[in-house]
């Protein structure tokens, strides 16, 4: 927890800099908050319709929770068969890297064509935008198992499902974290961004709609609680490292 | 019957002979080491012993049978220690066991009876990065030796220790073996630790690798250390077999 408030207070203090500049050149130079709204007002009105902005959460934290959740599963599953075949490995892997450059913003409103205005085409953006960091750094972590450990096994007898679940699995674990913290901070924007293209409720659309209705001050509020869930999960991982990789810790405590 | 017997095995990659007709025989409860010079095949020998891999020419049988993975008749210690970072030092003693297919909890109980023996004991917890070097090693061959497999075959173990623990641990083998009596198979390029450790010292020829001379260190068993008398000359005939006729006459 120190070390979480040492490391967070640069940072903060950077960003309380740019804030106050912002509540200052606002207030000096008398702007209209249609074009820029002060920070301070940003907060009042945001709190004044925090009903509103809660209500519009829900809905894209559970786009975010469950596209992140397919995406996942279908990491695993990609990278599992990747490691394990190398004609998948030749077959499939540059399909993936040359998937990295169709623009999502093409895709969504496909999608909604395609799937209606419903959670499954939001669920697949997110997926989307999440899934090739997750995939490509799993795969990386079982490749970047260490060749004698792995002679070590078989030496031992142990069968390749065996030895996956010994050596390949936990020596990947790094590499997954690193994957699972780029790609969960895109989660969130890939939910809103779905949004954006076609939706009944959230956070996306209510930015739209506030926009429209000169409500820029709203459209700060919404932007702010995006970046909130983002950090959110974004602090998840650690606490979820810590549980899943407790050598970790006590080797950063070694060090102190 | 021998432990491990070696027959006429040549071993080559592609045009490159590595072995050549190489005889070897261990008996059971012998300590043996084989010394080369470096890119003697000490590697290529060490994969067929403990079957990873199979010779072009002649046979490797270890209890009478033909060397092989499956067959789980060499446990075989790498010359890393190869303690996995998120396993716990019980865990990981206990890795052999469980690659084997032991179940998880009886393979921590066999591994842990042995951590007192090893000087482990207290340490079960700990994670393989709070170890000094030469109880790394030492939880290696526990992991090793818990097995129970006929031939234990040593790659070096002590070849990434400072000169001090090297030697410690070298004494501390001694030790365990002369209790334990083990059948062991020591690979090395360590000229004192091969006479200090082993019965028998194959010395191997540069490539492709034979077995040019055997030499029996003849020193009494029990209290063995660098000081024994005819220590040194038993170092002296390694040497000298080391460095070959051509090598005498030069120097």
């Amino acid at each position: 927890m120190r070390a979480v408030l040492r490391s967070s207070w640069p940072p903060l203090l950077v960003l309380a800099t740019v804030v106050a500049g912002w509540q200052l050149y606002v207030t000096a130079a008398g702007v209209d908050p249609t074009t820029l709204p002060s920070p301070a007002r940003v907060v009042t009105q945001g709190w004044a319709n925090r009903r509103d902005l809660w209500d519009q959460t829900l809905p894209t934290l559970e786009e975010t929770l469950l596209g992140f959740a397919l995406s996942f599963a279908a990491a695993w599953l990609v990278a599992v068969v990747l490691d394990f075949s190398a004609a998948a490995r030749r077959g499939l892997y540059p399909l993936l890297v040359a998937s990295q450059t169709v623009p999502v913003v093409a895709v969504a409103p496909l999608l909604i064509i395609w799937f209606g205005f419903g959670l499954l085409p939001k669920m697949l953006v997110v997926t989307l935008t999440t899934f090739f960091p997750l995939a490509a750094n799993l795969a990386a972590g079982f490749a970047a198992t260490d060749r004698e450990a792995m002679r070590l096994l078989r030496s031992l007898g142990a069968g390749r499902w065996r030895a996956f679940r010994l050596v390949r699995v936990p020596s990947a674990m790094p590499y997954f974290f690193a994957g699972l913290r780029v790609s969960i901070t895109y989660a969130v924007v890939g939910a809103v961004f779905a949004e954006y293209a076609g939706a009944e409720a959230g956070l996306g659309i209510y930015m739209q709609a506030q926009k429209s209705a000169f409500r820029t001050d709203l459209v700060f509020a919404a932007v702010a609680v995006t970046a909130g869930l983002s950090i959110a999960l974004f602090g998840a991982t650690y606490l979820l490292e810590r549980l899943v990789l407790p050598w970790r810790q006590a080797l950063r405590e070694e060090r102190r | 019957m021998s432990a491990l017997r070696i027959e006429g095995v040549s071993k080559s990659f592609g045009s490159l002979d590595v072995l050549r007709d190489l005889d070897l025989a261990v008996a059971e409860g012998e300590f043996a080491a084989v010394i080369g010079p470096s890119g003697s095949g000490k590697s290529t020998l060490f994969n067929l012993v403990s079957g990873l891999d199979r010779p072009t020419r002649g046979r490797v049988l270890v209890e009478g049978e033909p060397a092989g993975v499956a067959s789980g008749k060499v446990a075989y210690m790498p010359q890393k220690d190869l303690l996995f970072p998120w396993r716990t030092v019980l865990d990981n003693t206990a890795l052999g066991l469980e690659a084997q297919g032991v179940r998880r909890k009886e393979a921590r109980a066999r591994a842990g009876a042995l951590f007192a023996d090893f000087g482990l004991d207290g340490f079960q917890k700990s994670y393989p990065a709070q170890l000094s070097g030469g109880m790394r090693q030492r939880a290696a061959l526990l992991r090793t030796v818990v097995l129970e497999r006929p031939v234990l075959l040593l790659d070096e173990p002590f070849g990434a220790l400072d000169s001090l623990t090297r030697t410690e641990m070298q004494l501390w083998l001694a030790d365990m073996w002369q209790r334990h009596r083990w059948t062991v198979v020591l690979v090395t390029h360590d000229i004192r630790e091969a006479v200090l450790l082993a019965d028998t010292v194959h010395v191997l020829s540069p490539r492709p690798a034979t077995v040019v001379e055997r030499i029996g260190t003849g020193l009494p068993r029990g209290e063995r250390d660098f000081t024994a008398p005819g220590f040194a000359a038993a170092e002296r005939r390694v040497l000298d077999a080391l460095r070959g006729p051509t090598a005498v006459t030069a120097g």
